[in-house]
């Protein structure tokens, strides 16, 4: 591990626990690899951040942003405004330029052959120096401009040559040495520009440097979860924001004796899962809205069959195609209530980009010993931020699937009724366990049936093994004490999270687990609770609705919601808070 | 012959069938039975899967295990099923409006992918369960409730479309020639790769001139070929009625990387340290 030097500006500045900056270029420009360089250079300085993407709708050449913060703590949202922003070329930035505030005491870099500051940013007043990119790098053969704002954003933070280098190499080094040395002089030009600079935003030293941290994006992290739950078969169809989770899956399951395949759609993909899940193999696949809506048929047959499966929904604006790239978190009613019929099953969010992990890991365990389809709500805004975390915790989850053992007897039932709900399943191969799996109303054997106290009773059954299962402590995350509540859930925690941080006598409140409700918990949460904050990103603000279907909330609640693609940020929540009346 | 440990009746269950008398699909049911014996696979170790039909009622009237999924996507959860089990012997059961009109796209892609698995399709013309509507596979101009006076669409044809697709055996049978039946079922197990048999299989109820069949059927008057080109110019003109295996191809089966021991997951882990 490195440690941080001080910023190469020449006026001391007292350094900060967070730093945030924007790399703005167009798509190609190298904007994303230079905001990864950084945060993974950061990384081994034992600090902790995030970077998000912001990019255009082409595939390349359209408008692209890395936004980055780096923090002397677990920091998994973007701050309010930005630092530094620093431009390789302004190309369609007009169209998020205004969504990139530039804090008050904030800079901006710019080349002036890059063309004009857009006059959005120019009318803040913010300072803007001039930078020389592409004179500077055009000095270096093989120099390139988003090398040399690494230099310029690494000077300013205070992040060490010696941790980029480690980085560079890695990356380039099988390019040749001329290219890491193009890197390095791009870099150093840049750090020399930033010592010339009025301005410095030195990072405080990591406050703990606990092992190696983790660079992982939350699409990454939910793929490896799973594995770690026991998943082996995934079945694929590409759709943003989703595929990296498929992608991370392909080679990750061939490696420990698992198996993916890529289907001709949604349809299919999920209907393989359930087919692999029927023969004993822990299965899953990844979509996003549209594709889950394809889903929603097979998901009922899992169901009614009882077969364990996992969809992780990475969710985008929708509805209908909407926008592919930008996060929303609307597609909690159809994950609840999507299905034909009374079908009981599992909804449960990552709250985290690090929690990602965790709750696919829980998702499989669940989906294993309660035979049941399990849907993990993940969004845009947690898959696709790759962030600097601790390594997450081991966890076990001992139980597993319940299965019949061979048996000469001929008497086995499938959906035999039990204490739990659970009945024990035969897979494939079992002597004596041959049964027919059927999405039609059927008896304890599996046989179809049309009889009301078949239906009744297979209903009862299936609602049992539920809402008798226990959920432990997993429901959800509370922190702090006091009357007034911001409640949450999913991706939105670590925004509130954010928000909360300074504040005291606030409370969060925010759902891991959406279905089955987790109402005494819940209740339990906010008891004593007076003014309560409900924060989603929906538009017709379907958390609320869904809690108060479920309970009733004798205190005052106001609501902060928006659609996509602009995020709430905690500026937003703490301004609401701060002043409940104008809420 | 009958040194087998299995006979057709160990893989029959005790469930009657709904279909109605006169059906085809009650001596494709016999077929089946009897093929699995000659195959003499412990039914254990075999599942039969379907979608949502007449046809598809048949995993119940086995006794091996089996899937009755939803419409239209049982060869999806065959594929699933035989790619993380490739130990299971894997045959999946559909009709006409199942297999080639809901489930068309999949039909196209389980060719191409030639999983290891045999796909029956018991093609009478006609939606049954619903009562008498036109499927892919029915003429022009015949008339029902929800197309009066016909579709006056072209016929789907099946074997064309899974050769084109890469299916790497392709025959047709009918359903009251349980002897070749049975005999091809045999040889489209055993054939590696994605094996389709369409089997013509009269609806008596909704399609009583479907009686006619009995007559008409023929067996083919040419040896089956591995020629892709020469199978497709004898499918594209013959009536329709002729029997027996018409193409068996050499196309290497899909190959799952699945591994009988299980890896460890930690080893996963060192790709995202720092």
């Amino acid at each position: 591990m490195t440690e941080p030097q001080a910023p190469s500006g020449s006026v001391s500045f007292a350094p900060s626990e967070s730093v945030s900056f924007a790399i703005v270029g167009t798509g190609g420009a190298g904007a994303i690899t230079a905001g990864s360089l950084l945060l993974e250079a950061a990384g081994k300085c034992g600090w902790y951040g995030v970077l998000n993407r912001s990019v255009g709708p082409q595939i390349r050449g359209g408008e692209a942003a890395a936004l980055v913060r780096l923090a002397t703590h677990p920091a998994e949202c973007m701050s309010k405004d930005f630092d530094v922003l620093i431009a390789i070329d302004w190309k369609g930035a007009d169209r998020f330029i205004g969504n990139m505030p530039v804090a008050s005491d904030g800079l901006v870099f710019a080349d002036p052959k890059a063309g004009a500051v857009p006059a959005l940013l120019a009318e803040t007043g913010v300072d803007i120096e001039s930078c020389a990119l592409k004179d500077l790098a055009s000095a270096i053969e093989g120099g390139r401009e988003n090398m040399v704002a690494v230099g310029i954003i690494a000077g300013l933070i205070g992040l060490p040559m010696e941790a980029l280098m480690e980085v560079v190499t890695a990356k380039l080094g099988k390019k040749g040495e001329a290219v890491v040395a193009a890197s390095r002089a791009s870099i150093e030009a840049g750090m020399s520009e930033a010592a010339r600079s009025t301005h410095a935003y030195p990072l405080a030293p990591a406050s703990e440097k606990t092992g190696k941290r983790w660079l992982i994006t939350g699409n990454e992290a939910v793929g490896l979860g799973a594995i770690r739950g026991g998943i082996r078969f995934a079945a694929a169809y590409p759709i943003t924001p989703a595929t990296e989770v498929l992608e991370y899956l392909a080679p990750s399951l061939a490696k420990i004796g698992g198996s993916l395949v890529q289907a001709e759609d949604e349809l299919a993909s999920i209907n393989m899962a359930i087919g692999a899940s029927f023969g004993g193999r822990p299965s899953i696949t990844a979509t996003s809205g549209p594709g889950l809506a394809l889903m929603m048929e097979a998901l009922g047959l899992a169901v009614a069959a009882e077969v364990p499966v996992v969809v992780i929904d990475v969710m985008r604006c929708g509805p209908s195609t909407g926008i592919a790239t930008k996060s929303e978190q609307s597609d909690l009613n159809i994950a609840v209530y999507g299905f034909h019929g009374d079908a009981p099953h599992v909804v449960i969010a990552p709250t985290s980009v690090a929690d990602c992990l965790f709750t696919a890991q829980w998702a499989v365990h669940m989906a294993e010993v309660m035979q049941t389809p399990v849907i993990v709500l993940s969004d845009q805004s947690l898959g696709q931020a790759r962030v600097l975390i601790e390594r997450p915790a081991d966890v076990a989850f001992l139980a597993g699937r319940k299965t019949a053992d061979a048996s000469d007897a001929q008497t086995y039932e499938r959906y035999a009724m039990t204490a739990d709900g659970v009945s024990p399943m035969a897979i494939p191969g079992t002597r004596g366990g041959q049964y027919t799996a059927d999405g039609l109303t059927h008896n304890l054997r599996g046989t179809p049936s049309g009889l009301a106290s078949d239906q009744k009773s297979q209903m009862d059954k299936r609602r049992a093994k539920i809402e008798g299962f226990d959920y432990g402590n997993h429901w959800g995350v509370v922190e702090g004490e006091g009357d007034t509540v911001v409640l949450t859930w999913g991706s939105l925690t670590g925004t509130a999270r954010e928000a909360l941080r300074g504040l005291t006598d606030i409370k969060l409140v925010a759902l891991r687990q959406i279905s089955p409700f987790p109402g005494a918990a819940l209740a339990a949460a906010l008891a004593g609770a007076k003014r309560v904050l409900v924060v989603e990103q929906t538009h017709s603000g379907q958390f609320l609705r869904y809690i108060r279907a479920h309970m009733d909330l004798p205190f005052e609640v106001k609501q902060l919601n928006r659609e996509g693609p602009n995020l709430i940020g905690p500026d937003e929540i703490a301004a609401r808070i701060m002043d409940w009346s104008a809420s | 012959m009958n040194a087998n440990a299995f006979k057709a009746k160990d893989y029959k269950s005790d469930i009657a069938p709904i279909w109605c008398p006169g059906c085809g699909d009650y001596h494709v049911l016999m077929s089946i039975t009897k093929a699995m014996a000659e195959l003499n696979r412990d039914p254990k170790d075999m599942a039969v899967i379907s979608g949502i039909g007449c046809s598809s009622r048949i995993p119940a009237y086995t006794n091996c295990y089996g899937f009755h999924g939803v419409h239209g996507r049982s060869l999806a959860l065959a594929a699933g099923l035989k790619v993380s089990r490739p130990d299971l012997t894997v045959m999946v059961m559909s009709g006409d409006g199942d297999g080639f009109s809901i489930g068309g796209n999949h039909f196209l892609h389980a060719c191409r992918r030639n999983i290891d698995m045999t796909y029956i399709v018991m093609d009478n013309r006609v939606y049954g369960m619903t009562k008498g509507q036109p499927s892919p596979t029915t003429e022009p101009d015949w008339d029902s409730a929800l197309s009066p006076g016909g579709t006056g669409l072209s016929p789907f044809h099946p074997l064309v479309i899974a050769l084109a697709s890469g299916a790497n055996f392709v025959a047709r049978e009918f359903s009251g020639d349980i002897k070749n039946s049975t005999k091809t079922i045999v040889e489209a197990v055993n054939h590696p790769g994605f094996s389709f048999v369409e089997i013509l299989s009269p609806c008596v109820t909704f399609r009583p001139d479907e009686r006619e069949w009995k007559g008409a059927v023929h067996r083919a008057s040419v040896e089956e070929t591995d020629d892709p080109a020469r199978a497709a110019r004898r499918i594209m003109t013959d009536d329709g009625m002729n029997t027996g295996i018409l193409y068996r191809g050499h196309r290497k089966p899909y190959a799952a990387h699945v591994k009988d021991e299980i890896g460890d997951a930690s080893a996963l882990e060192a790709k995202f340290e720092v």
